[in-house]
């Protein structure tokens, strides 16, 4: 059986001191442990269990590079690009392939919350503290990337500070050759922090790129965070991400996953609520066309009491496009009075576009209130017929509708100028118009 | 009258609360008829009120006594040998043996599955007796054996046809082997085959060869090819075309012998314009052991023909600690191939240590109709896994899937279910939806459905709730005088109704008393 994951177990093997020598000293520790893990896994296939349409072992079969020596391989300088969200001023900051770098208007003084690489960083015990501590090693792609990560961004919030900026980080794949980039983000909020992080996924080139991603936050208590992502990568991408979060009693979490081009997506999202009364908001939509696959599989974990969780994930699929989504949430023994809903509603708007579905709830307590709701459906004929009685042709009718079909998501967003700028962006989408800044590099 | 300043039973009371909320005919009149009692002789009535006092202390699982009828048991384990053996006992022709041999060398290579929400413990395949018959004392079969027809009398099942109130014909099935089957003669008449599957074989041996393993196939999942390898007996019915049946066709599944299997195969096949209601209904002793049930159902339903199967699983759920219990383990299947054909699946499942069954329907004609419908409660330490596969591949074909669970004590429920839309099946229909109650905080309750869509004509919609029982409820039935187990038990009935509707008069009452009786003890 041909197994993708043993040529990343040969690498690491092979080139243990380069890794070693060119990663922040606080990654070391884990690699050891990741590559026990790995010894033994096996990367799923299509078809087995929680990946019904997304076959791991081949996305990560193509031999792509790694850059273990961190050589700078970025060509463009920062500036050129340009992912604005107007009036919003952020504090602004990429990542070029697995290289960080900060903007000019980034880090300003007065700008209270710290955002580093890992190698740079000026608060390492943070760094030491938290790594590794909310993703766990039983998910293959997290112990793949941990026992390759090097490098990584920590944003980190201390007690009691509120961020006046979002920040926001732009991930960007620019190379010359086949690139697998192992990125990692660690986002610390301490206690009664608050911060807005904004994180945007762009491509440039036709090579092919591998984004092996895995996010870490953890939220003190009575901490509130939105995290958004928005993904604009092309065909030729892969982006295998996992995120994990922790709550901590009192704490406000809204995440929320975009996926607007893309080329081979999966990303799974774990949230751990460990705390009393916290508020939990996972938001996801996806516009797929062409050949794109997107899956997103999404575990909330109820550990204590008296929790709500939101869940709402929305797919329109058109053409070829393959789209999945598996939810669960899990309310643990002993935690009464958890209000958990999760929806996911899908329009299959081709002949030969695909969906899965797989909606779970496993409950282990009485005092609850959790259901679901999973829908596969068309646009309501009626409103199609409605509106083109009133003189809206067709494609504009058909438009219309399923931007008003995305609102709910998009009403989700708690930024207003971001939320206006993704209502935009989900406008051209449909329309089929380039969403690139005209400013942009991208833009060429 | 003054049956108010009666003082009731605890027992008569909940059998008020059925009857109204069902108008349940039978049960009205049991209930007044202790009233009558009552008012005519104080004596009497304590008497009675001891015996129905008795009688709901023992009501926690009635049919759990053991018939002392002589049973020729082959001896335990499992091997060629035995299926060869099986095969002889029962004279089958060269073909079925084949059959048998084939599913068993297949079985041979395949491992107990796991991916269950159960936590299913590793049987041992050797230990367990894969046939056993009831001996009849009278050469003539169409005597009864005495002690076999006092073990149905005792169950409520009377075989002999004159006692029949209901009309319905019934196939009765103890451990191994069909031992009654009623109504024979006159269903005949129409053309309509009911029988045993062994006599089915003998009889009608082109049916059977072309039917069987049609539906599920002996390569399907590890039980069914356990059972294709050592199936005792089942029932077999053949509704030819244009004939609707006119009575309720039944078999009620016994285990009786200890540390015996039960292995029984079922084949429905509905011809063109045909129509049938068919029920099953199943109880087994109380041991200590565990038992395996490990049954096939396989439907066929052509053009225009509809086929409505219902079920109420009482197998032995186990003592209160979780001890003994059968694992309740089939794979019921069914096919709707001719075009704008129908087959209805409707379960209550009470019993069972642990029930591992998905109903299943393939909609192979267009405009076909899949139902399913299921009540399933678990308490102690039972543990269900249960739910159904819709698989559309003819167009304009529709599906309704309706699934309440209930756990009580430690228990947990599962419902798994798929809905698949082939890319060609266009225009389809599926509405699903799961609901759960939860009577513990001990107990689980879980839904793993999973959607596939492969065209864009298709709906597909799911729902799934989970709560905990509604307290403003009980709080009402308590202000009218209704204690909180009783109003469990109403309101259990009331989140049970969409189902409970879909079976045949006589099962439903069955049905509602048994969720009735299933909660007794398992509040607060």
């Amino acid at each position: 059986m041909n197994n993708s994951l043993k040529q990343y177990i040969d690498l690491h093997d092979e080139n243990l001191e380069a890794i070693n020598a060119h990663s922040a000293p606080q990654l070391i520790g884990l690699r050891d442990e990741a590559r026990q893990v790995l010894e033994n896994a096996v990367l799923p296939r299509k078809g087995s269990d929680d990946y019904e349409a997304t076959d791991l072992n081949a996305a990560l079969a193509p031999d792509y590079g790694v850059n273990i020596n961190h050589v700078d391989l970025s060509r463009e300088s920062t500036t050129k690009f340009r992912c604005e969200v107007p009036n919003l001023s952020t504090c602004l900051y990429y990542v070029f392939n697995d290289t960080f770098r900060r903007s000019a208007t980034a880090g300003q003084s007065g700008d209270p919350a710290s955002v580093e690489s890992f190698q740079a960083t000026k608060h390492p015990e943070v760094l030491a503290k938290h790594y590794g501590t909310v993703a766990r090693l039983e998910n293959t792609c997290t112990a793949l990337n941990t026992m390759l990560a090097q490098d990584g961004v920590l944003i980190y919030v201390p007690k009691g500070v509120a961020t006046t900026k979002p920040i926001q980080l732009i991930n960007v794949f620019d190379a010359n050759a086949r690139l697998m980039a192992v990125r990692r983000v660690l986002i610390v909020l301490e206690d009664d922090a608050k911060a807005k992080v904004l994180v945007c996924d762009h491509t440039k080139g036709d090579q092919q790129y591998l984004s092996l991603e895995t996010v870490e936050i953890v939220v003190g208590r009575n901490a509130q965070l939105d995290y958004y992502h928005m993904e604009e990568s092309d065909e030729h991408t892969t982006r295998l991400s996992q995120l994990w979060v922790r709550q901590e009693e009192g704490s406000n979490v809204l995440i929320d996953g975009i996926t607007l081009t893309n080329g081979y997506t999966r990303n799974d999202y774990h949230i751990d609520v460990d705390g009393q009364h916290c508020d939990t908001h996972l938001l996801g939509m996806a516009i797929a066309t062409g050949e794109q696959h997107v899956d997103n599989h999404t575990l909330i974990n109820h550990n204590a009491p008296r929790c709500q969780s939101n869940e709402m994930f929305k797919y329109v699929l058109n053409d070829n496009s393959v789209g999945a989504f598996a939810g669960k949430i899990l309310v643990k023994p002993d935690c009464p009075k958890i209000d958990a809903y999760q929806g996911n509603r899908n329009i299959v708007a081709a002949p030969t576009a695909r969906m899965y579905t797989k909606p779970q709830l496993e409950i282990y307590t009485d005092d609850v209130k959790c259901s679901h709701g999973a829908t596969v459906g068309q646009l309501d004929q009626e409103a199609l017929f409605y509106m083109q009685t009133r003189g809206i042709s067709l494609p504009v009718a058909q438009k219309l509708l399923m931007q008003a079909f995305m609102s709910d998501v998009i009403d989700g967003v708690r930024l207003d100028t971001l939320r206006d700028r993704l209502r935009h962006l989900v406008e051209m989408r449909l329309s089929g118009d380039s969403m690139i800044c005209e400013s942009c590099e991208l833009k060429r | 009258m003054p049956p108010i300043l009666v003082p009731l039973t605890r027992k008569a009371v909940s059998l008020q609360i059925i009857s109204t909320v069902v108008r349940n005919v039978r049960i009205e009149r049991k209930f007044l008829t202790i009233l009558n009692m009552n008012e005519n002789n104080n004596i009497k009535k304590k008497q009675d009120e001891e015996s129905i006092i008795n009688q709901a202390a023992t009501e926690e699982y009635r049919y759990g006594f053991v018939s002392d009828f002589e049973t020729d048991v082959i001896p335990k384990g499992l091997n060629e040998d035995v299926v060869r053996r099986i095969s002889q006992l029962k004279n089958e022709p060269e073909w079925l043996l084949e059959f048998r041999l084939k599913a068993f060398r297949h079985w041979q290579t395949m491992t107990l599955p796991k991916w269950g929400k159960v936590n299913m413990p590793d049987i041992d395949f050797q230990a367990i007796s894969y046939y056993a018959a009831p001996q009849t004392k009278t050469s003539d079969k169409k005597e009864i054996d005495p002690e076999l027809k006092k073990t149905f009398d005792k169950l409520g099942i009377p075989l002999e046809e004159q006692k029949r109130l209901s009309g319905m014909a019934v196939d009765a099935v103890v451990d191994s082997v069909s031992v009654h089957t009623s109504y024979r003669e006159r269903l005949a008449e129409l053309g309509v085959i009911f029988c045993s599957i062994s006599e089915a074989v003998k009889d009608y041996p082109d049916l059977v060869k072309k039917y069987m393993g049609s539906v599920v196939p002996y390569t399907d999942n590890f039980f069914a090819a356990l059972n294709s390898a050592v199936f005792s007996d089942g029932s077999f019915v053949y509704i030819p075309k244009g004939v609707r049946c006119p009575m309720e066709l039944s078999s009620y599944f016994r285990i009786n012998a200890a540390q015996t299997g039960q292995f029984e195969r079922t084949l429905i096949v509905a011809d063109d314009d045909s129509y049938v209601s068919y029920l099953e209904g199943c109880t087994a002793p109380m041991r200590d052991e565990n038992q395996l049930h490990a049954a096939i159902v396989e439907i066929i339903v052509e053009e225009r023909a509809e086929v409505k199967y219902s079920t109420v699983q009482n197998w032995y759920p186990g003592d209160k600690d979780g001890k003994g219990g059968i694992y309740n383990l089939v794979t019921k299947r069914g096919i709707c191939r001719g075009d704008h054909s129908k087959l209805s699946w409707t379960q209550v499942e009470t019993g069972s240590a642990i029930t591992w069954k998905y109903p299943s329907t393939i909609l192979k004609g267009n405009n076909t109709v899949g139902e399913f419908y299921s009540v399933a409660l678990t308490r102690n330490y039972q543990m269900a896994d249960t739910g159904t596969k819709m698989i559309h591949l003819g167009k304009n074909s529709r599906s309704t899937i309706v699934s309440k669970g209930i756990s009580a004590g430690h228990s947990e429920n599962s419902y798994r279910g798929m809905v698949k839309v082939a890319p060609n099946a266009t225009n389809c229909r599926n509405y699903t939806q799961c609901d759960s109650l939860l009577l513990s905080d001990t107990s689980g309750a879980h839904t793993f459905p999973v959607i596939e869509v492969g065209n864009d004509s298709s709906i597909v919609e799911h729902e799934a709730t989970t709560s905990k029982i509604n307290e403003d409820q009980i709080f009402y039935c308590n202000q009218r005088g209704i204690s909180t187990e009783d109003a469990v038990g109403l309101i259990v009935n009331g989140y049970a109704r969409d189902v409970m509707r879909k079976l045949p008069m006589e099962f439903a009452v069955e049905a509602q008393r048994l969720l009735s009786v299933s909660l007794e003890g398992s509040v607060g």
